[in-house]
């Protein structure tokens, strides 16, 4: 950062110098803005589904629309909202974390982010071009093979490019905290945020192909007239709801055990006390990520895979409870005696706390196979994954914005307003969720478009979008937030809180280009509180100043995944005139010349001279 | 002022003495690992699926194992020249590497061609395509994609071949070489579980 930014640049160069980058810190920051974009998307999508519900037999919005609009809010909320926050998060703080200077694979991790980008606008272009998706997120066989327009073409290619970007990003996670971490950075070192990380993307690389050849399988159904779910030429699309959910589940984990690596960051740093059961933290993530793959079917209760398979599952699935468990356990018992401060984000974790609870507990209700089948398909289940999914993930990702968005900002979020947000959205998320408990009990099914009066389920459903609206106001209050911030705020220090216990406070904020100066010496677990104790106000250096060896930005990334997005095009219209196909064939000679050119192209990188160092200050 | 790619005569293992090599060494083993699960979702697949032929051709009528025979036998052969083409890249002997690799890369074009051989042998003779059954659709998607991956490898291949053939072994591209040559193991073990689940079994049942 700051050998660059002490040169102003146009905002042709800004943008260049964004569209070519392969800092993961930049590369991070982008994945949050484009995220929060997403996030938005989805909220309006969740706040018009809210107002279609608020009375009974209401005609906001059409069936039809209505039906793309709960697709549509899924799936962005899952694919390209929490899931790039997330990787935001690990892009921008975990190399900061285990002292490493930049991620194993840069080129890669741009590529990643284009791809998840793209997909994402590309599924969202289907709005204008004819009719979004509309078979829910799950896309069952076979109405997602029968529905009709190209709706659902978009939503296969989109989420094929994404899938793909998400799969580099695990990938080029594990091999930097394989190979990169910093002198001393043992494994039991790393801050559980790091560790977390390192299992999620675990996760994404054994769940992630799985979900690549459902999509590819349900592609080759609907444009090339394959017999996969057709139950005519002896197809079966009990096939995709295995390997959606064999990938979906997962995914659940890939979202949640991040947001508990920001909490255990969070509830460590503003108790001031190490985290409570370091060891038995990691363990029961690696005992939730491994449980996280034998549970699927419990999505499939009542397919009728018969009691023995059921039953398997269901005792499967509440054993997940366990190790959760020792996980909120152990958070109560870092705060237990700890000199703790009410932060804005410690505010987020703490409501976290009981909301994920009852996540939790309602997850072990709807795991007894035999009650699930009064369970299925009911607003009981909405309740239930919106408890896991928005008490865990989304306040974990606010929250965790609210904590390092000094570090990648350089700025401190203002604590008042942050506040306000958080009771807002707390208030908001519970009176929206909590009572569709009740509703689900008493029959109300999900994506339905429409429910009928006096059936007692007025008054739950006016509630419910009253606490929508609630959340929404929490959100508008978080990006004022960042606006104020932007505008008003001093330049952080450091280490802002005062109690950071991990490497990435140890340098300046934003971090620097190079991230250490100086690789530090790592001395044990919470490195920088360890030095801190010491009486030293920064780290050992474990290495003299020399020269660093840097990546060199490019723009291929970006081309090849615009080669592909075009390919996408064309795949989705050579169903209507083979014409099209020339655009496939175009967009893929792109994608695969471009690849080709990364690969025959010798790419060195850059070093930043020693002299060029030393004359910066720490 | 870049790093030095040269050779010396102490690097034991060239694809492995740098960090970027290392790197790609083992990034590669966990693409692998995400590969396993691609391919066994398609064998999942294939296999609840390998019955329904809708009054088709079953893989009875389909299969000769002679064809099938040679086609493993080359890929196999491959996999072995890959391991004589690294045994010559960890001797610095360039020459010989490219020698092997390239005979690598004729095998793989033979089974490729094979291969295609077959798949029109089943559609003009027998009128058993992708869209014919359930069977038709999972038989190609799953031998399909591993073909795919033998087209992708070969493709691979002859680019660094070509683009190297000049400039000799260098710290620089002996990783992507090595990376390479795991990648064609990986595929030719995916060959002998198609060999197995897909032919072997098809023959009997």
């Amino acid at each position: 950062m700051s050998i660059a930014s002490t040169q102003k640049k146009g905002f042709g160069a800004i943008l260049w110098d964004y569209l070519t980058t392969v800092d993961h810190k930049k590369i991070g920051n982008m994945y949050l803005a484009c995220g929060a974009f997403f996030f938005i998307l989805g909220g309006i999508e969740a706040l018009i589904i809210r107002i279609q519900l608020i009375k009974p037999e209401n005609d906001f919005i059409s069936a039809g629309l209505y039906n793309e609009m709960i697709t549509m809010h899924g799936t962005t909320m899952i694919f390209f909202a929490a899931m790039p926050m997330l990787l935001g998060f690990m892009n921008a703080i975990m190399p900061l974390q285990i002292g490493a200077r930049d991620v194993a694979f840069p080129f890669l991790n741009s590529l990643g982010f284009w791809l998840f980008f793209l997909g994402g606008i590309l599924m969202n272009l289907s709005w204008f071009l004819g009719g979004a998706p509309d078979a829910g997120w799950t896309a069952y066989a076979p109405l997602s093979t029968q529905s009709p327009g190209h709706g659902m073409d978009f939503y296969v290619m989109g989420l094929q490019l994404s899938g793909a970007g998400t799969l580099m990003g695990g990938i080029n996670f594990l091999v930097t905290i394989v190979t990169m971490r910093g002198p001393g950075m043992t494994y039991m070192r790393m801050p559980l945020f790091s560790w977390t990380t390192f299992i999620a993307s675990i996760l994404i690389l054994f769940a992630f192909p799985a979900f690549t050849v459902a999509l590819f399988l349900l592609q080759f159904d609907r444009m090339f007239g394959s017999a996969f779910f057709d139950i005519a030429l002896g197809g079966n699309s009990i096939i995709w709801q295995h390997l959606f959910w064999i990938f979906g589940h997962p995914e659940v984990y890939i979202l949640i055990l991040p947001a508990f690596g920001i909490f255990s960051e969070i509830f460590a740093t503003f108790s001031k006390k190490r985290l409570f059961g370091y060891t038995s933290m990691v363990f029961a993530t690696f005992l939730i990520a491994f449980l996280g793959f034998m549970v699927w079917a419990h999505h499939m209760f009542t397919v009728g895979l018969g009691p023995v398979a059921n039953s398997i599952f269901a005792v499967g699935t509440m054993a997940i409870a366990v190790p959760t468990g020792i996980k909120i356990f152990n958070w109560l018992a870092t705060m237990w005696g700890g000199n703790i401060r009410m932060s804005a984000s410690m505010l987020w974790a703490l409501g976290f706390i009981p909301s994920f609870t009852i996540g939790g507990m309602t997850g072990v209700m709807l795991g007894a196979s035999t009650a699930d089948f009064q369970y299925h398909d009911t607003y009981f289940v909405i309740a239930h994954f919106h408890y896991v999914i928005v008490g865990g993930v989304v306040f974990g990702i606010l929250a965790g914005l609210q904590y390092w968005w000094p570090k990648m900002f350089g700025k401190v979020l203002h604590e008042g307003m942050g506040k306000i947000a958080f009771w807002l959205f707390f208030i908001g998320f519970h009176l929206t969720f909590f009572i569709q408990h009740f509703l689900g009990l008493m029959g109300m099914p999900r994506r339905y478009w429409v429910f009928l009066e006096n059936q007692g389920l007025d008054t739950g459903n006016l509630i419910s979008t009253i606490g929508a609206f609630f959340m929404a106001a929490g959100s508008i209050v978080f990006v004022i937030n960042i606006i104020y911030t932007h505008t008003k705020a001093e330049k952080a220090t450091n280490d802002p809180w005062g109690s950071g216990r991990t490497l990435e406070w140890a340098i300046s904020s934003p971090a620097p280009e190079y991230n250490f100066k100086q690789l530090p010496l790592v001395r044990g677990l919470d490195p920088y509180w360890i030095e801190k104790m010491d009486g030293n106000d920064k780290m050992t250096p474990a290495e003299p100043v020399n020269d660093i060896h840097m990546p060199n930005g490019s723009i291929l990334p970006l081309v090849i995944t615009i080669g592909f997005f075009i390919a996408s095009l064309g795949f989705i219209y050579q169903v209507d005139n083979k014409a099209w196909l020339i655009v496939l064939f175009t967009g893929m000679v792109i994608a695969i010349g471009s690849m080709l050119i990364r690969s025959l192209k010798d790419d060195h990188g850059h070093h930043i001279h020693k002299e060029d160092l030393e004359k910066e200050a720490d | 002022m870049s790093q030095d790619f040269s050779l010396n005569p102490e690097i034991q293992d060239p694809a492995k003495a740098t960090h970027e090599g290392k790197n790609k060494y083992i990034g590669l083993w966990f693409f692998l690992g995400g590969e396993t699960v691609l391919f066994a979702s398609l064998f999942a697949t294939y296999l609840s699926l390998r019955n329904s032929t809708a009054g088709g051709p079953s893989s009875q009528d389909l299969f000769g194992l002679e064809l099938v025979f040679v086609m493993t036998i080359l890929l196999l052969t491959s996999s072995l020249t890959s391991v004589y083409a690294i045994y010559h890249m960890k001797n610095h002997d360039f020459k010989k590497m490219q020698l092997w690799f390239g005979i690598t890369a004729l095998l793989g074009l033979g089974f490729l061609g094979f291969e295609i051989y077959e798949f029109t042998h089943y559609i003009t003779d027998y009128g058993f395509t992708f869209r014919s059954s359930a069977f038709g659709s999972a038989f190609y998607t799953l031998v399909g994609f591993h073909g795919g991956h033998v087209v992708f490898g070969l493709s691979w291949l002859i680019a660094l071949m070509v683009r190297n053939a000049k400039r000799g072994l260098s710290l620089y591209n002996a990783p992507k070489y090595n990376t390479f040559a795991i990648y064609w193991h990986f595929i030719d073990v995916v060959w002998v579980f198609i060999f197995t689940v897909v032919y072997l079994m098809g023959m009997v049942s």
